[in-house]
């Protein structure tokens, strides 16, 4: 770990003025900590952001604004998102432990790394870590990596299972500018894939700050978030999926479904929900549902088995969802 | 007074049974609990002193010739106060029992990860970010890291050929013939590896987490190139071991370097990524396992034959066939192993080594045979129970294998289980059951133990570790026992290198070695009282602090009014490891439910039921076991230490990527004691139970999983995928 100067500011500006090139804003620090002990990230200095009072959760219209800084604990133990939207819930409650739950934040969450251990690993190149480096990952280790939106240059996996439900809502992320001005962007726009610069992985400019993520009205139906993992607890997804169904006169009304474990980005494709939409449920229909969701997938060595799971459990999940 | 004694014979006077103080065998608190709980138990890496200087290892990169070329500017670097390069440094921990300085030298990495200088600093920060700025140079060699990659050892002295396999498979009636494989897997005990050394000129002292003080003393003296008597080794407190801490590591050696050339205290904690590289890993292992059996499903023949790695320059390679020299009857034997010397970090004992693997690969195997034969898996062991060792003809010391398996299908309710897959269903989840037999050799190593008996109460002193198994609690309540004290005028004093040399904790062993060095040792003092009033030491009573010969009673604090009784207790292993096969036997039994959909396994249940001698403390021995039992569900649905296939490197050195079972991968244990006393085992009657739990528990899941689903999973670990590649469709 590099030395670093620490400051703590009380009020947004002082958080924007404090934040100069080099700096880095640290909510929780679950991630960012770990990152910057392997010398990953080396930050100048750490602007900390929880005393700017972001850590509430307030109506939003017919929706919800959560602050930057609630906690995932918090966020999945509050009733509002309990009742509402209880796929956010259920996502929370499958990331981590409860010991980094209780620290872990909502706008730190979006912006955790990838757990590729090449990535953490500064005896090898990554192309995340330095760009052009060259991405060590591809001929190694291949399991717990990407098949969707992956290029040549990086195969990393974006691993939230948070981002992953927000993104089956259409949650949009509140942002501040460094000159304060205040702007939205749809969860849909907020994550880029790795292309040619794994290195910038959402499309914040320098110095801004994410002071929420609002939650659109209550969708209602039939809500779920189910992760597959290689351990009951504190294991990253294999494979997972937030699922959104209303079902009207026995046909599927309305549907969204988000990934994880899948892609580089929390992984949502329209055209698999065109697809459901207006129709009646049936297994071949899901099937279908699953060929289009894998159709440009990359299912480099080891990771074969993605498609097997993420079809299976797609399928599952429907089925259930929709009976 | 010395009472020496050699295990040459049985002991069938059970003495412990005529005891009254009515502590030995008891379920008695562990003294050390509290200390623990409350945080007053220091380890290693909280030795204190005002000028503590920090020591932070540097790894290899890459495998070849190391150079440090900024070197003298890290030197340099704010803090730092020296940046060592020295050639006594080790290259990974020392072997158990090694007793000398394992490998040495900083020019030339082995392997990844291997340390190649230690930066010390004023503070650990300091010392860290220093150890991250030097730059280290590796000329690559082109060396092996796959155990394909290589033509492999083949030790003669490790095979053995009796009667002719190939004849007896081809005449079964049923057979068997499949590989299986486990990965490479580490200890990750909580505490991570961790040194403080202090030098004053003339004598090291070095407070460390270690299992074998004995033996890490003298590997310690060699390595830096000292005299053993002016090296002192403390470890009264140790957080796990599980073998990974039997010989002295990378921290040890380097700590004591750095000590001695500033003339500071040092202190070098394993980060714990170099914990998964440093020391010895459990070797990933091909297992050709073959059984060929009669019509009833009695084995004509039985092979297993194992491909194994480490590096080049160690000793020591991972018996896999160990258990199967003795677990069953079959005329026809080939048994084998093959090493492949490659530049992966460092294979060493790991909780169990060889059955832990061995028996579990061949359990499943012998579910395979009960399967195709027909019969039920229980009966199939025991219709196969040797009546003597296999190989050897020796007699068997004791043998309750067929008790533990038959007490532990009853308690587990076996008997309602389904004999085909795919019969029980719970919405999406398939539930089975599966059993596997638990097999570990018992051994006995030289130990010994003193025990001061004042006005005040009793002593035990010895270098024996406790590493979280209970050492504290069964000395204890061995001398009270014998003494006829409460336990709380019993005080035990281990791990320091000027007590007399225990067993160390490793094997199972440290309950039967040091327990029964104090058991002597109490002997020799119950003698001496005997004189004192004036009787044999068979017709001494001692209970409460009185002593009772016919009617002559005095209380143990008016005979020893002006001299303190000192016992000094030694044993060593002697014939009866020549007359009888001595060994632990087991059962497990488990019942898991797997999703149909993505192949995740859950444990819903597990019980084992053992035969390890007599049980000096039920509570501490049942926590060995759960302790066992969880390894075992690690083994067979989560662990897996990952090596790069280019450099061999640990890919996932971390315990967020190295899955070890968490709480909720654990569910409700049941363990159960078989009632036994081997004779053969020392006046105590009492076999190692540490290890036990662990051989053949993972067996019991895969064979579960077969059961409830039908995927028969001979690779390890059942990850989700791997079940589900298996799933019949």
């Amino acid at each position: 770990m590099r030395p670093f100067d620490y400051q703590r500011p009380d009020t947004l500006s002082g958080a924007h003025g404090a934040a100069r090139d080099g700096a880095t804003f640290i909510a929780g620090g679950t991630n960012l900590i770990d990152l910057m002990k392997l010398e990953v990230m080396a930050p100048d200095t750490l602007v900390d952001i929880s005393r700017l009072g972001l850590d509430r959760i307030e109506p939003h219209g017919d929706g919800l604004h959560v602050g930057a800084t609630v906690t995932n604990s918090d966020l999945a133990a509050d009733l509002r998102i309990r009742r509402d939207y209880p796929v956010l819930a259920r996502a929370l409650l499958a990331g981590a432990s409860g010991q980094l739950r209780n620290k872990a934040t909502t706008g730190g969450n979006l912006l955790q790394r990838t757990r590729c251990p090449y990535f953490y690993d500064t005896a090898t190149p990554c192309n995340k870590r330095r760009p052009g480096s060259g991405c060590a990952a591809f001929g190694g280790e291949m399991r717990n990596h990407a098949v969707l939106g992956t290029s040549e240059h990086c195969l990393a996996l974006h691993p939230s299972d948070m981002a992953v439900a927000m993104r089956a809502l259409d949650a949009t992320v509140e942002l501040e500018g460094a000159d304060g001005t205040r702007r939205e962007t749809a969860l849909d726009d907020f994550y880029r894939l790795p292309g040619d610069r794994p290195d910038r992985e959402t499309t914040l400019s320098a110095g801004d700050l994410i002071t929420g993520v609002i939650l659109p009205a209550p969708f209602g139906g039939r809500q779920t978030y189910r992760k597959v993992r290689d351990r009951a607890s504190y294991a990253f997804a294999l494979v997972s999926v937030a699922a959104t169904v209303r079902m009207e006169n026995d046909l599927i009304s309305n549907v969204a479904l988000a990934f994880g474990g899948i892609g580089t980005r929390p992984w949502r494709d329209h055209d698999v929900e065109d697809l459901l939409t207006g129709e009646a449920p049936t297994t071949a229909l899901f099937e279908k549902a699953g060929d289009i969701l894998m159709k440009d997938a990359v299912l480099r060595e080891g990771l074969e088995f993605k498609d097997t799971l993420v079809r299976r459990l797609l399928t599952a999940t429907l089925t259930e969802m929709t009976q | 007074m010395t009472f020496d004694l050699k295990i040459d014979e049985p002991h069938p006077d059970h003495r412990a049974d005529g005891l009254t103080q009515s502590v030995l065998g008891h379920d008695n608190d562990r003294p050390d609990g509290w200390l623990k709980v409350a945080g007053s138990a220091t380890y290693a890496a909280e030795e204190q002193a005002d000028d503590m200087l920090h020591g932070f290892l540097v790894r290899a990169p890459k495998v070849g010739a190391v150079s440090c070329p900024n070197l003298e500017q890290v030197r340099a670097m704010h803090g730092v106060r020296s940046v060592l390069r020295d050639r006594r440094m080790i290259r990974n921990a020392a072997q158990g029992t090694a007793n000398e300085a394992p490998v040495q030298g900083v020019d030339q990495a082995a392997y990844v990860g291997q340390p190649i200088a230690l930066v010390v600093a004023d503070s650990f920060e300091q010392a860290r970010h220093a150890a991250q700025a030097l730059v280290v140079s590796v000329e690559e060699d082109d060396v092996p890291v796959l155990p394909d990659a290589v033509e492999p050892e083949e030790p003669e002295d490790k095979k053995t050929e009796i009667g002719d396999l190939d004849r007896a498979m081809s005449e079964a009636a049923f057979r068997i013939d499949a590989v299986y494989t486990t990965p490479s897997m580490v200890s990750a005990a909580m505490e991570p590896h961790a040194a403080t050394a202090h030098w004053d000129g003339e004598t090291l002292t070095l407070r460390g987490s270690l299992q074998m003080l004995k033996f890490n003393r003298n590997e310690l003296a060699d390595s830096v190139g000292l005299d053993p008597a002016n090296v002192r080794v403390l470890a009264p407190y140790v957080g796990g071991g599980f073998g990974s801490k039997l010989g002295i590591s990378a921290d040890c050696v380097a700590a004591a370097l750095a000590a001695m050339e500033l003339g500071q205290p040092v202190r070098v904690v394993q980060h714990r990524r170099n914990v998964f590289e440093v020391n010895t890993r459990r070797s990933e292992t091909r297992q050709h396992i073959r059984l060929a059996a009669d019509a009833e499903g009695r084995l004509t023949g039985l092979g297993h034959e194992a491909l194994v790695s480490n590096l080049p320059d160690e000793e020591f390679s991972e018996p896999v066939i160990q258990g199967s020299h003795f677990a069953y009857a079959a005329a026809n034997r080939t048994l084998g192993m093959k090493i492949a010397r490659i530049h992966r970090s460092a294979a060493g004992s790991v909780r169990a080594p060889g059955e832990s693997v061995g028996v579990t690969a061949f359990e499943v195997a012998m579910d395979e045979l009960a399967q195709a034969a027909g019969v039920d898996p229980v009966d199939l062991r025991v219709r196969n129970i040797p009546e003597k060792d296999p190989e050897s003809g020796k007699p068997f010391s004791s043998h309750r294998l067929e008790a533990a398996l038959r007490q532990g299908a009853d308690a587990f309710g076996w008997s309602h289980r389904h004999a085909t897959p795919r019969q029980q269903r719970e919405g999406e989840w398939w539930i089975g059951t599966g059993m596997a037999a638990a097999f570990r050799v018992n051994m006995v190593i030289e130990a010994e133990a003193r025990i001061n008996l004042t006005r005040d109460g009793a002593t035990v002193m010895s270098d024996m570790t406790d590493i979280g198994t209970g050492s504290y609690a069964i000395f204890g309540q061995i001398a009270a026992e014998l003494l006829g004290l409460p336990l709380d005028r019993v005080e035990v004093q281990l791990g320091d290198t000027r007590f007399p040399p225990g067993s160390g904790s490793g094997g199972s062993f440290g309950a039967a070695s040091t327990g029964t060095a104090v058991w002597l040792a109490g002997m020799e003092i119950r003698k001496q009282i005997a004189d004192r009033l004036g009787c044999s030491e068979a017709e001494l009573t001692l209970q409460d602090g009185m002593a009772t010969y016919a009617n002559k009673r005095a209380s143990l604090r008016d005979l020893l009014s002006h001299e303190p009784i000192t016992g000094h207790g030694h044993v060593e292993p002697g014939e009866a490891a020549e007359k009888v096969r001595q060994a632990t036997f087991g059962a497990h039994f488990a019942e898991v439910a797997v999703s149909d959909v993505t192949g995740e396994v859950r444990v819903r249940r597990m019980l084992g039921s053992f035969a390890a001698g007599r049980i000096l403390n039920p509570r501490t021995a049942r926590s060995q076991c759960h302790g066992g039992m969880t390894w075992g569900i690690g083994m067979a649905l989560t662990e897996e230490l990952t090596h790069d296939r280019r450099d061999g490197h640990a890919v996932n050195r971390d315990l967020a990527g190295y899955h070890l079972p968490v709480n909720a991968d654990v569910p409700p244990f049941e363990v159960h004691f078989v009632e036994e006393l081997d004779d053969w085992a020392g006046p105590t009657q009492a076999k190692g139970i540490g290890e036990l739990g662990i051989c053949g528990a993972g067996a019991s899941i895969l064979n579960a999983v077969y059961n409830a689903c039908g995927a028969r999973v001979r690779d390890m670990p059942a990850t989700p995928d791997r079940v589900l590649a298996a799933l019949p469709s």
